[in-house]
């Protein structure tokens, strides 16, 4: 052991043509390095197409909990031969690439200084294991990923009992026979890097670590399915698209055990529409969807303010506009969502920035919906949509629904008997927080109508000027009695020192690497803190306008190409942004371009830094 | 469908709301409302468990008529928003009430698909050829070269056939009537209710501001001369034609009836047929997905308790963590 070496943090890439188990070899390496007691943070990229196009996982691992990756690569992973020609000079010194002889030439990569290339012979380790085996070569071939994770984990020291382990919590029940030759092909792997005897130089180091807490490995389409099955959902629609049908599938893996209806609807307008007739009749009912397909749903999120539907919609943003980059990251609707369907119908608009707010926030959304009866909408993004990331299991000690005003079959007996009643219930009742009790179709003596056009208190079209005055401001009202309703720390939160001198604004999942950067720059001298918001609407005016008004430099940090926060803030605070940071290339922020990029926005007094890096 | 448990019997008028009409004088949208009323009460479903939902048009706004539950949409969207009422409580009886640019116009994509479920509900599509709420511009109905009395030219695109895309598309219970044939209208949506499945009856309906061509009176007209004058509008079960597929699952009676119902509806003639042309029993999507989903035949998803006393969520992640659980 030099005295250089690096003990659990490491940043390992691993790329290659998409549909060759890119994907299953990040999983594989995240969940050996979980059991071993590490954390970890796998960012994924791939290109809109199925076979062929370019992907890759970077997994990033630390002993501490991680929110973000970094950008130098300590190790490369390649089998074939495209993905190391974008990522070879992103390898640090001291670093090296696994490569695959056949197809590659390290010294046509533009290699830094200091890093090894090692290569591989996979044709010839994939024919022994076949022998080994007694298989068809066909029928390894696909382990060609298992045998390079093998090799990487050699790179690293990392004890192997823990990947057989992680194989075995993949391949369960029929599938449980494909552990030991899995098992094998890791082990090759292992081998193939011994003979080479590289390891010991390579200054990185994967130990486990004895205390291991309950964790968990997931991506943020399960997380949030999880808060709706939680919340009680059981009426899902959904139409296909990336990422956000990852979603719905999963859904309805698991719709069976908990009696959730998920229908495939024939486009995004029949999904909204379906979710909010199904909410009519009392069942707690969501879609998701993502942005060329949120713009589908403008009409029926209108319709369901208008008649106070309960209704969660989840959009999961990615490159823009039009189909933009389809499978690529970024925050840039949050305008729209803030304005979506004509006039100034009511919604409430979450926007969570880690897993665990990922599970909350879609558990609030339905008790939201139903306390203040409007559609919620909760913008997610690509980035943690996609991740494969080491969490631990949610929290779900304090989660209790709240289903707000409704009307129970017993008072609509008594309402009956009343002589004013004339057959019909008045579900729009004026009441002094806007809020009136919902009966749901279906229930005796709870008729009413529903209309899209202004209406009386029981729902019949009605012109009348005073009336329109009263519904107005029935249904506005309401955003102000969600703003006190909804608890301080779901709204907006600040990180890092109270009066820091400069405070760093961001949403969403940019709030990962903001938050791993930010003891970096208090290290550095610098006095920054972090304000994330998680309430767009109705906004939290008071308290975001307290903190911004404390810090002498406020930078807005997103992944749009016109800070589209910013703007939100100034038109509710009156308040700017003294520097922008921004990023759309469709790749996500990193703890070192945010570190880079805030540092140098408060030295060197830049307005707006635009950011670039990654591919 | 569930029926009248109350000791008294519910008539016609008990479906009507206080609300008046804003139809215009003579519109056949009053005569389809009324036999919605008249086949409900024949029925005796009660009120409440009556869903009437309608897009945006002149028909649309019938469930504002109605004393059930009333929805009254978005133009062309009647059926997915009547298709999450009807996944999310399958006892209740839902009923469509659209137009034709509703239905065949803006929202043909739910139109064709909501065959393929065959979700039990029936859907009333007011066919007048024109879009009336907006004042006479053609609907998808009206024959390529028509004038209608607002169109400044004649229309220069075809006609959709809706019955012969129904039965395509798998609509269980496929019927054309007439507004104004209050005896079989009433009957035909009568029979489209109770069907178990996706029925569709597209009615024709004069509307006397905006079709000058199809006028109650022409529907009215016999044609032809002397002893072969007939009247215009003719029942085709009255003369013999029966779209039932007895046995779904003989195949061969059943390509039989679908030819037989398409060449009748495709076959060109002076007269108009009235009548059902397609029916058969198909299992529905709520059947299909019980054996998948066995709860959700328990109990419908809008009445399953969501938590504890407390408001302590009922569901249990225990076993789907075990998928991310790693230690
Ligand atoms: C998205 C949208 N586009 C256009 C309209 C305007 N619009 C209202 S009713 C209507 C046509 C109604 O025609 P039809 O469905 O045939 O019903 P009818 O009035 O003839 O009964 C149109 C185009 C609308 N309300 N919404
Ligand atoms: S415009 Fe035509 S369809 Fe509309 S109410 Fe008048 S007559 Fe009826």
């Amino acid at each position: 052991m030099t005295n250089t070496e690096t003990v659990n943090h490491f940043s390992w890439t691993i790329g290659g043509p998409q549909g060759t188990g890119v994907d299953s070899s990040a999983i594989l390496f995240v969940r050996a390095c979980a059991l071993a007691g590490l954390y970890c943070y796998g960012k994924r990229e791939y290109e809109s197409t199925i076979k062929g196009g370019h992907s890759y996982t970077n997994v990033r691992v630390s002993e501490t909990f991680i929110n973000s990756h970094v950008d130098p690569i300590h190790l490369f992973t390649a089998y074939e031969k495209t993905a190391p020609l974008v990522h070879a000079p992103a390898i640090t010194p001291g670093g090296a690439l696994i490569y695959d002889p056949k197809v590659t030439d390290p010294a046509q990569l533009g290699l830094q200084n200091g890093v090894s290339a090692i290569a591989i012979p996979y044709d010839e380790l994939l024919n022994e294991l076949a022998a080994e085996l007694n298989q068809p070569l066909a029928k390894v071939m696909i382990m060609k990923n298992t045998l390079a994770v093998g090799a990487s984990l050699a790179m690293v020291k990392f004890d192997p009992q823990y990947v057989e382990a992680a194989l075995k919590g993949i391949f369960t029940d029929r599938k449980a026979a494909l552990v030991p030759m899995n098992m094998r092909a890791v082990e090759k792997g292992y081998e193939a890097i011994e003979k080479l005897g590289v390891a010991a130089n390579f200054p990185y180091r994967l130990e486990a670590r004895p205390d291991n807490p309950e964790r968990l490995v997931m991506s943020g389409t399960s997380a949030v399915a999880l808060g709706k099955v939680k919340a009680g959902c059981k009426f899902q629609t959904y139409y296909p698209i990336t990422p956000a049908s990852d979603e719905s599938v999963y859904l309805e893996s698991i719709a069976a055990e908990f009696g959730m209806n998920v229908v495939q609807c024939e486009d995004e307008i029949a999904s909204a529409c379906m979710a909010v007739g199904a909410a009519l009749t009392g069942v707690r009912a969501a879609t998701s969807t993502s942005c060329p397909g949120f713009g589908l749903m403008a009409e029926g999120i209108g319709w369901a303010s208008m008649n106070e539907v309960p209704v969660v919609i989840v959009d999961y943003q990615r490159g823009t506009p039009a189909t933009g980059l389809p499978t690529r990251h970024e925050q840039a609707d949050l305008l729209f969502t803030a304005f979506i369907s004509h006039g100034t119908p009511q919604r409430i608009v979450v926007a969570p920035g880690t897993m665990a707010e990922y599970f909350e926030d879609a558990f609030n959304a339905f008790n939201y919906a139903e306390q203040y009866q409007m559609p919620v909408l909760m913008l997610t993004d690509k980035c943690l949509a996609n991740n494969t990331m080491t969490i631990h299991p949610f929290d779900e000690s304090k989660l209790v629904i709240n289903r707000g005003k409704l009307v129970s079959d017993e008072e609509l007996a008594r309402l009956s008997q009343q002589p004013e009643y004339q057959g019909v219930f008045k579900r729009y009742a004026f009441s002094e927080d806007g809020v009136s009790p919902r009966s749901f179709v279906g229930q005796e003596h709870g008729i009413h109508w529903n209309a899209g056009d202004e209406h009386s208190e029981i729902g019949h079209i009605w012109e009348d000027p005073e009336n329109r005055i009263k519904m107005m401001q029935k249904r506005q009202k309401k955003l102000e009695t969600a703003l006190k309703g909804i608890p301080q720390d779901k709204q907006f939160k600040l990180y890092g020192p109270e009066n820091a001198e400069c405070t760093v604004v961001v949403w969403g999942s940019t709030l990962g690497p903001l938050l791993d950067a930010l003891p970096i720059l208090n290290s550095d001298g610098l006095s920054v803190n972090v304000l994330q918001l998680r309430l767009m609407v109705p906004f939290p005016v008071d308290g975001v306008s307290q903190i911004l008004n404390r810090a002498k430099i406020k930078v807005g940090f997103e992944m749009n190409n016109t800070g589209q926060l910013a703007k939100l803030i100034r038109m509710e605070t009156g308040i700017a942004m003294d520097h922008m940071i921004l990023k759309y290339t469709g790749r996500p922020v990193s703890e070192t371009e945010a570190v880079a990029a805030v540092r140098d926005v408060m030295k060197q007094q830049v307005k707006e830094v635009v950011l670039h890096y990654g591919y | 469908m569930a029926t009248n448990v109350q000791n008294k019997p519910l008539t016609a008028r008990d479906y009507k709301s206080d609300l008046l009409s804003d139809w215009c004088p003579g519109c056949g949208d009053f005569g389809i409302v009324a036999a919605l009323q008249g086949a409900l009460a024949e029925l005796q479903i009660p009120q409440h468990r009556v869903a009437v939902v309608g897009g945006v048009g002149c028909s649309s706004k019938s469930p504002h008529l109605m004393q059930t539950y009333g929805i009254h949409t978005l133009h062309g969207r009647p059926v997915p928003f009547a298709l999450g009422v009807a996944l999310a409580n399958p006892d209740l009886t839902v009923v469509v009430t659209g137009g034709d640019g509703d239905g065949y116009g803006i929202g043909s994509g739910h139109f064709m698909n909501a065959g393929r479920r065959n979700v039990d509900m029936t859907y009333l599509v007011y066919n007048n050829e024109v879009y009336g709420l907006t004042k006479g511009q053609a609907s998808p109905t009206l024959a390529y070269g028509q004038q209608t009395k607002s169109l400044p030219v004649p229309n220069v695109q075809e006609r959709v056939d809706p019955l012969s895309l129904a039965i395509c598309s798998g609509y269980t219970f496929v019927a054309r009537s007439y507004a104004y044939n209050k005896k079989h209208l009433t009957e035909t949506i009568k029979r489209a209710i109770q069907h178990p499945g996706m029925a569709i009856v597209d009615i024709l309906q004069p509307c006397p501001t905006y079709n000058d061509l199809h006028t109650k009176e022409w529907y009215d007209q016999s044609i032809g001369v002397g002893a072969t004058q007939t009247p215009r509008v003719y029942d085709i079960e009255a003369e013999g034609y029966c779209g039932k597929v007895n046995n779904p699952k003989d195949a061969a009676e059943w390509e039989r009836k679908e030819i037989a119902a398409l060449t009748k509806i495709r076959t060109p003639e002076d007269r108009i047929a009235v009548g059902v042309y397609w029916e058969v029993i198909k299992p529905t999507f709520m059947e299909r997905l019980y054996p998948l989903n066995p709860q959700l035949k328990e109990r419908a998803v809008c009445l399953a308790p969501l938590a504890d006393n407390a408001g302590k969520p009922l569901a249990n992640l225990g076993n789907v963590y075990e998928e991310f659980r790693v230690s």
